[in-house]
């Protein structure tokens, strides 16, 4: 068997040059005010991505993964949830974090190493980050399998990358999510690149195409057109709300920086790849279409800009103002309640620790 | 009121980096997030932007240099008045900056500490150690509670010298005290220490020593030998002298020992190629390297396509190839990309070697001295001009005929230079 020479269709309602096109079996009908609005967090998440980036290679963080060229597969996706529905993340999703609510210096406490994960899971229906690659799958068809047993009406929506699709726990979720019917939409960004390895050593056949052979829908989304990557979402929730189980949705982008602070990627990927995408950035064909169509004018633009910068600002300010937590405060939440064995390790690791020179 | 920049480490546990760039100097000013400098770690090559606003005030370390994570590198002066309160804390003593992974990033003294010679440890006699109950070498184990060893480490002292009067043979803090009280012998490691010099490992001499590790543990290598005499190569170069269209370049015989070894690679494109787990790519380019000894240590830039110069181009090409490198100017797009390379190491009055592959290529030649042999022409022995060549090339890629074929037909070309003109 030879895999396909063509491209295989993905659904796109708005081009690079920022054409409105439409799809058969995907649209979506959105106002002036919700376009400046998705335009608006767009912009918002990649300044709050950069500013990170800036704060790592200052010292002010471990490390980031920055999402740079991905930020309509996550503000398209994001912003396609009910207040009812979960999300579990990876450690890349600040922009869908940014839609549910989670104040971006969470993010950042997070890679400075003062929290493990600064938000209230329940209050944003936003999972903590997840490091371990494709682990959160599993999380996510349990808790969709909960939300089965409740009755309720809510899906959830789980996150991963091209990656993570070769791993067993990502397989496994696509059966137990296939076999209980589970209302569950994953969402697989491929960005083609694992770190160093392109998508073509993962696998033969397209990742959408995966689905069927465990008994889903699967569709590929033009990743970086956020009108696409939220209809897209919102029919694929809707259908698992219903009662109707699980989607795959892959969707096709590029990750323009590297995969993390630590990685170089000019070792290993050459510039036309990235110059390629250049063009198809998510933000510029939004705001093309926003100007062709004279839905936006240079005042508009001129605010958000502005609006990016305070933001960063800001969010500089209050990162370095973060307190280091104390060594102890590790064994807080441990367990909800008190508990007699925490305690006594409390007790002997204060004891240990002012062992020290300079302790206080 | 100025403000530092300390080296971070900018990828999970990386103690040194190099400072490639500077984008900026003294006296000019700055925003936040501007890029400032360049910084090669072992990772990668990374910018970094400024954290503050102002006038650079200082800059800490010169290009090239090899700079401790946590070391002062930039200080900015933001016009702000000076914070007197700041400047009467006393500095901290080294403490660990949290990072995400690992034990984190220590904060030490400004550049590379001299390491610790043996005698720093008081070479005091370990007065009747305890016998441990189980009679093991009390050298693998010493008995101290973490903050002990902590306090031993900061203070310098080595546990397994140290008396313990603890229980069960177990060293306390007092011990690990009056050990480092007790008078530091000047000791003999001391004098050895004084018999090394230390020359730091980075810039031309890291990456030499990366390649050469690379490509020997890789490509397995096999090399020839061959002595030719080129007693007619010579007499080619002095008529080539003489020609009008080599007036303005040296005419040298690395000039056609270089052309013989192109007119090779034509005829056997293997020879001429790169090893990949999925292919052989052969190259249609020659891009001809040559391995040049400068003052900053060993390059080889490379002539690119060096397939589709005549022979006074290929001069012209060579001279200012070794020249650049010479100068260390070659540029980055020079140095990569070759195909096939030469070491003349016959400059350095030796015969003959077994040369290391440049990563990436196949083959690689090693030239040695011309010298006044005797030979044998037509059943006598006559004094002739005579060189040795030695071929080394990847195994993987070129088996021991054609690496037989290339060498005996570079000496073929040689040893008569005509051959060029037959077979280019």
């Amino acid at each position: 068997m030879t895999a396909p020479t063509t491209p295989p269709e993905l659904v796109q309602l708005l081009t690079p040059e920022g054409e409105r096109v439409e799809h058969p079996d995907y649209d979506i009908d959105l106002t002036a005010e919700e376009i400046r609005s998705l335009y608006r967090d767009l912009v918002l998440v990649r300044r709050v991505d950069l500013e990170a980036v800036a704060l790592q290679r200052q010292g002010e963080l471990g490390l980031w993964a920055s999402l740079l060229g991905q930020e309509a597969a996550q503000v398209g996706s994001g912003r396609a949830m009910t207040d009812a529905d979960m999300a579990f993340p990876t450690y890349r999703e600040h922009g869908v974090a940014w839609c549910r609510g989670v104040d971006p210096l969470h993010l950042l406490g997070l890679f400075r190493g003062v929290n493990h994960g600064g938000w209230d899971p329940i209050e944003h229906n936003f999972h903590l980050y997840t490091i371990v690659i494709g682990s959160q799958t599993l999380h996510a068809v349990g808790y969709a399998m909960g939300i089965q047993r409740d009755g309720a009406e809510a899906a959830s929506l789980v996150y991963f990358g091209d990656g993570a699709t070769s791993q067993g726990d990502v397989n496994e979720a696509f059966i137990w999510a296939s076999v209980f019917n589970a209302p569950v939409v994953f969402f697989c960004q491929n960005n083609q690149w694992a770190i160093s390895e392109p998508l073509e050593k993962q696998s033969k056949i397209p990742l959408y195409k995966r689905a069927s052979g465990f008994g889903f829908p699967g569709i590929r989304v033009d990743g970086n057109d956020v009108f696409a990557c939220l209809a897209v979402t919102r029919a694929a929730l809707r259908n698992a709300r219903e009662g109707n189980g699980p989607t795959l949705v892959e969707a096709f982008t590029y990750r323009m920086g590297a995969h993390t602070t630590s990685d170089d990627p000019t070792r290993y990927r050459v510039a036309d790849e990235l110059e390629a995408w250049k063009l198809k950035d998510p933000i510029e064909r939004v705001k093309a279409y926003l100007f062709r169509n004279q839905l936006a004018d240079q005042e508009f633009f001129d605010k958000i800009e502005a609006e990016a910068d305070q933001l960063g600002r800001d969010l500089r300010a209050r990162c370095l103002a973060l307190a280091d937590p104390q060594p102890g405060a590790m064994f807080d939440h441990v367990y909800a309640e008190p508990h007699a064995l925490v305690d006594e390790e409390r007790e002997q690791f204060t004891t240990y620790m002012s062992g020290f020179e300079g302790a206080q | 009121m100025k403000r530092d920049f300390k080296l971070p480490d900018v990828g999970e546990g990386l103690t040194e980096a190099e400072i490639v760039r500077w984008h900026v100097a003294v006296g000019d000013t700055v925003k936040v997030n501007q890029i400032i400098v360049e910084i090669e770690t072992a990772k990668a090559v990374v910018e970094l932007p400024s954290p503050f606003e102002g006038e650079v005030a200082a800059l800490f370390a010169a290009e090239g240099e090899t700079v401790d994570v946590g070391n002062v590198i930039i200080t900015v002066d933001d016009a702000t008045e000076e914070a007197l309160t700041e400047s009467l804390v006393p500095e901290e003593p080294q403490k660990r900056e949290p990072v995400l992974v690992g034990y984190g990033v220590k904060q030490g003294p400004s550049k590379r500490r001299a390491r610790k010679s043996p005698s720093a440890v008081p070479d005091r006699p370990a007065a009747e150690p305890v016998p441990l109950s189980n009679g093991s070498d009390r050298r693998v184990a010493v008995l101290a509670k973490p903050p002990v060893r902590k306090l031993a480490r900061d203070l310098g002292v080595d546990l397994a010298v140290v008396a313990p009067s603890g229980p069960n043979g177990s060293i306390t803090r007092d011990d690990v005290l009056a050990a480092q009280a007790a008078p530091a012998a000047p000791a003999v490691a001391a004098v050895a220490a004084a018999e090394q010099d230390f020359i730091p490992v980075r810039g031309v001499r890291k990456a030499t020593a990366a390649a050469m590790v690379s490509s020997a543990f890789t490509a397995p290598h096999v090399t020839e030998f061959l002595q030719v005499d080129v007693t007619e190569t010579m007499n080619a170069v002095r008529r080539l002298r003489e020609l009008p269209d080599f007036a303005d370049v040296k005419v040298s015989p690395l000039l056609l020992v270089a052309r013989a070894l192109v007119t090779a690679m034509k005829r056997y494109p293997q020879a001429n190629s790169t090893w990949t787990d999925e292919a052989i790519i052969l190259k249609k380019q020659v891009n001809l390297g040559i391995a040049a000894a400068t003052p900053r240590g060993l390059v080889v830039p490379n002539i690119k396509d060096a397939q589709a110069l005549t022979l006074p181009e290929l001069a012209t090409a060579l001279r200012d190839l070794t020249e650049r490198a010479r100068a260390g100017k070659s540029t980055p797009a020079e140095m990569s990309g070759g195909t096939v390379t030469i070491t003349n190491v016959g400059v350095f009055g030796i015969d003959a070697g077994t040369p290391i592959l440049n990563p990436g290529e196949s083959a690689i030649l090693a030239f040695g001295q011309i010298r006044d042999m005797p030979w044998v022409v037509d059943g006598q022995i006559v004094v002739r001009k005579v060189t040795t060549l030695a071929l080394s090339f990847d195994h993987r890629v070129i088996d021991g005929e054609l690496g037989s074929y290339v060498l005996r037909d570079v000496g073929a070309m040689l040893e008569d230079p005509l051959r060029m003109l037959a077979w280019s």
